[in-house]
């Protein structure tokens, strides 16, 4: 019997000429970071095709959404980028509120945006350990991910009651006041991000093997990344510094004073570094906002029972984890939105890939896939 | 015949004998390989702020029997694509050439299962036997990743048991003999660590190599081709892999040490015995795995062209210059200090020339942080 029948057919039709092999990548497999699947068509070890396949994780969030209450449609949003739950459901949040017309007390916006942020480092950081184990170390960099991990998940459990999808946000506020000792707490936790950095750093950055693995490979230009429809890190590693939070500011972003890290070439070496450099700009602003942080309400007085909204329709650009996190909602009266869309970061990166990948190596492939930062349940929805 | 035990043959018998001493060596095999896979567990897990194993037995201590029981009762699987023969026989041919290996090694003065006069030339070849049992796994599995894995592998380890052998006879060379023994009672008042430390370096870097150990777990990459050649194999066949790897650890740590490090010899000699002769060659040899474990814990992994490119471009030229100039020493007789500088000038070169390279980088030290203020378009 022979092994791979169709190529041993091909091969023999001509002599020495050597046949292209499709390998798949995924569903299952440690590089594809969840439920992703790419075949590679490769010539040797050199990769001459890639063809993308998602929508293994697909769950409908649009159409629930539509199909459900404002407020009842909150925890689908958390599962989208599962790894920055806080940001997703910040996003939808202030959609509905300013289709609805709802303030937000102060106190409530300077709660979500340290959260926010703290979602940021928490995925960047799954970020940092998994593209170091896509490269190859030997789940080194995953673990000093997983302590800053823990602790930020320690930190969201407390406050919020749960660690990965808190649904802490509501529309007009937070539910509950910060704990008491939260402030302490969150110190203490910065400084253990910025030790889990500085570990990062020097376990990897400054690592030769890793640096000879990443720069220079697959660069993009700033056109390139526009054309492609690059956002976030993606596109900021290109020296673009295009970033939502200063460029079309959101809840309390313009008070704060932090800086948007940008690369040089766009390569994969700049991609990881801007996700790096970006933590260190999340201490800062949570910093500031835990100093100016007021005393007062969580949660707007006088909110309807039921939100109704009538005709509307409004887009809500934010800056994601993995890049411009937009949420679109269509109201025409009742109390569900008439149309919800997500424009997902991942999803428009990973439209790149095919262009990225082939002509590279395999193992280059996987950790040009890593570079992406994709999170498949943003990806597929 | 000396004075330690174990030099005459048992009984009397040499056949006996030879079948004592194998069965000893292969028991001892075993229960190192079950404690190397424990201390690999152990040390890694503190480089990674873990504890590792702590709950079968006193703090995991009965951990590698209890995963070696799991191996054996596990089916074994044959994949309906796999080539038979060609897939049941690959792993006994990967750890057959590794016992074999220890045949030659000397654990104490004269203690080995053999005194092999051409002992570092009986390495070298059964050491190269283990390609073919790779190869066979990944041509034999009918899979793709397997394939891959394979392939390279073959191309890894043919590439790089060039430097590894000529960085040998270098050694070999100033020994004036291939006699493991001979060479390892030489060194009692210096190691040849001292005298060839360029060979060494180059031995180290291909050693991690032919043991497929990080960074140039190339063939194995589990998160590009999910562990390579082996990829098919369950139970029995995949934990005679397993053995396979970390008996050819231990067996070229021994080798390694008793070459460079001065196995049983130094520092003490023949005047403490043999118990302190092994106690000797099982440091030596444990300090060269824990190298190798520190290095597995810390460093990514190097792409398929760059390896061979190290290869090619550095290792090999490096190990022939190391060869011409022993021999020129030795030729015109010139004394061992000189022999000795030039080597110490030749691997502090060689060293530099990769610090350098890396540091002719962009520094990246300091980049976070220091990104330039970015100018922010007005919306």
């Amino acid at each position: 019997m022979s092994i791979w029948p169709e190529e041993r057919v091909a091969a023999a039709d001509s002599d020495l000429d050597t046949v292209d092999m499709t390998v798949n990548v995924g569903p299952q497999h440690p590089a594809t970071h969840g439920v992703f699947r790419m075949v590679l068509t490769v010539d040797g070890e050199l990769v001459v095709g890639c063809e993308p396949y998602i929508g293994y994780l697909h769950r409908g969030l649009e159409k629930l959404s539509e199909n459900a209450d404002y407020r009842q449609a909150m925890g689908w949003w958390d599962r989208t980028d599962y790894l920055a739950g806080m940001c997703c459901e910040g996003a939808y949040t202030m959609a509905v509120e300013r289709l609805a017309g709802i303030e937000v007390p102060e106190r409530a916006d300077y709660i979500r945006v340290i959260m926010m942020e703290l979602s940021r480092i928490n995925s960047h950081f799954m970020f940092l350990g998994a593209f170091g184990a896509d490269v190859g170390s030997f789940g080194t960099s995953f673990v000093y991910a997983w302590r800053e991990r823990e602790r930020i998940y320690d930190l969201f459990e407390e406050v919020a009651g749960d660690r990965m999808f808190p649904t802490y946000f509501r529309i007009g506020g937070v539910t509950m006041d910060l704990p008491d000792n939260f402030e302490p707490r969150c110190r203490w936790v910065l400084g253990s991000i910025k030790q889990g950095l500085e570990d990062m750093d020097g376990l990897l950055t400054g690592n030769e093997v890793f640096v000879e693995r990443c720069r220079g490979l697959t660069p993009v230009t700033p056109e390139q990344a526009i054309a492609w429809g690059f956002t976030g890190p993606m596109l900021r590693a290109t020296g673009v510094p295009w970033d939502i939070r200063k460029a079309e500011p959101y809840s309390v972003y313009p008070k704060i004073d932090f800086e948007i890290p940008v690369g040089v070439q766009g390569d994969v070496f700049d991609r990881f570094h801007v996700r790096l450099a970006e933590c260190y700009q999340s201490v800062r602003i949570i910093e500031q906002c835990l100093e100016q942080m007021p005393e007062g309400r969580v949660l707007a007085p006088k909110l309807p029972k039921t939100l109704r909204i009538n005709d509307g329709e409004l887009y809500m650009p934010t800056e994601g984890t993995k890049g411009e996190y937009g949420v679109y909602l269509m109201a025409k009266g009742g109390t569900n939105p008439y149309r919800a869309k997500l424009r997902s970061p991942s999803f428009c990166n990973l439209s790149a890939l095919q262009e990225l990948v082939v002509g590279s190596y395999v193992a280059d492939a996987i950790i040009i896939l890593g570079s992406l930062d994709i999170v498949l349940g943003e990806v597929d929805k | 015949m000396s004075e330690f035990p174990f030099a005459d043959p048992f009984f009397g018998l040499s056949w006996l004998d030879a079948i004592i001493r194998i069965v000893i060596v292969v028991l001892v095999m075993t229960l190192v390989v079950v404690y190397l896979t424990y201390g690999e567990r152990k040390v890694v897990a503190r480089f990674q702020m873990r504890l590792g194993p702590t709950r079968t037995g006193p703090i995991g201590l009965l951990q590698g029997f209890a995963d070696a029981i799991k191996l054996l009762i596990k089916e074994d699987v044959r994949p309906r694509n796999a080539d038979r023969w060609v897939f049941e026989f690959a792993p006994y041919l990967t750890f057959i050439p590794v016992f074999l290996v220890l045949v030659a090694l000397p654990f104490a003065q004269d203690w080995g299962v053999r005194n092999l006069a051409l002992g570092m030339f009986f390495v070298f070849a059964v050491l190269g036997l283990n390609i073919v049992g790779v190869l066979m796994a990944g041509l034999g599995s009918g899979n793709k990743y397997a394939l891959l894995g394979g392939v390279r592998a073959a191309a890894q380890m043919i590439s790089y048991e060039i430097p590894l052998v000529v960085a040998l006879l270098a050694v070999a060379m100033v020994a004036g003999t291939l006699d493991l023994n001979a060479i390892v009672g030489m060194q009692d008042s210096r190691p040849f660590i001292l005298i060839q430390p360029l060979a060494f370096v180059i031995f180290f870097t291909a050693m991690l190599s032919e043991l497929h150990r990080a960074p140039f777990d190339i063939p194995v990459a589990e998160s590009e081709i999910v562990g390579g050649y082996f990829v098919e194999y369950s139970g029995i066949r995949w934990s005679m892999f397993q053995l396979a790897e970390y008996a050819s650890l231990w067996a070229f740590s021994i080798f390694g040490s008793a070459i460079f490090l001065g196995g049983w010899a130094f520092p003490f000699g023949e005047d403490w015995g043999w118990g302190w002769q092994l106690v000797l060659t099982l440091i030596k040899s444990l300090i060269m795995i824990m190298l190798i474990f520190w290095v597995r814990a810390t460093l990514p992994r190097l792409r398929m062209d760059q390896l061979m490119s190290f290869c090619w471009k550095a290792l090999i030229e490096v190990s022939f210059a190391l060869l011409l100039v022993n021999g020129l020493f030795l030729y015109y007789d010139w004394p061992e200090p000189i022999l000795a500088a030039v080597n110490w000038v030749g691997a502090i070169l060689f060293l530099g020339g990769i610090y350098l390279r890396a540091a002719r980088k962009p520094s990246t030290k300091n980049l976070v942080g220091s990104y330039k203020h970015a100018e922010v378009p007005n919306p």
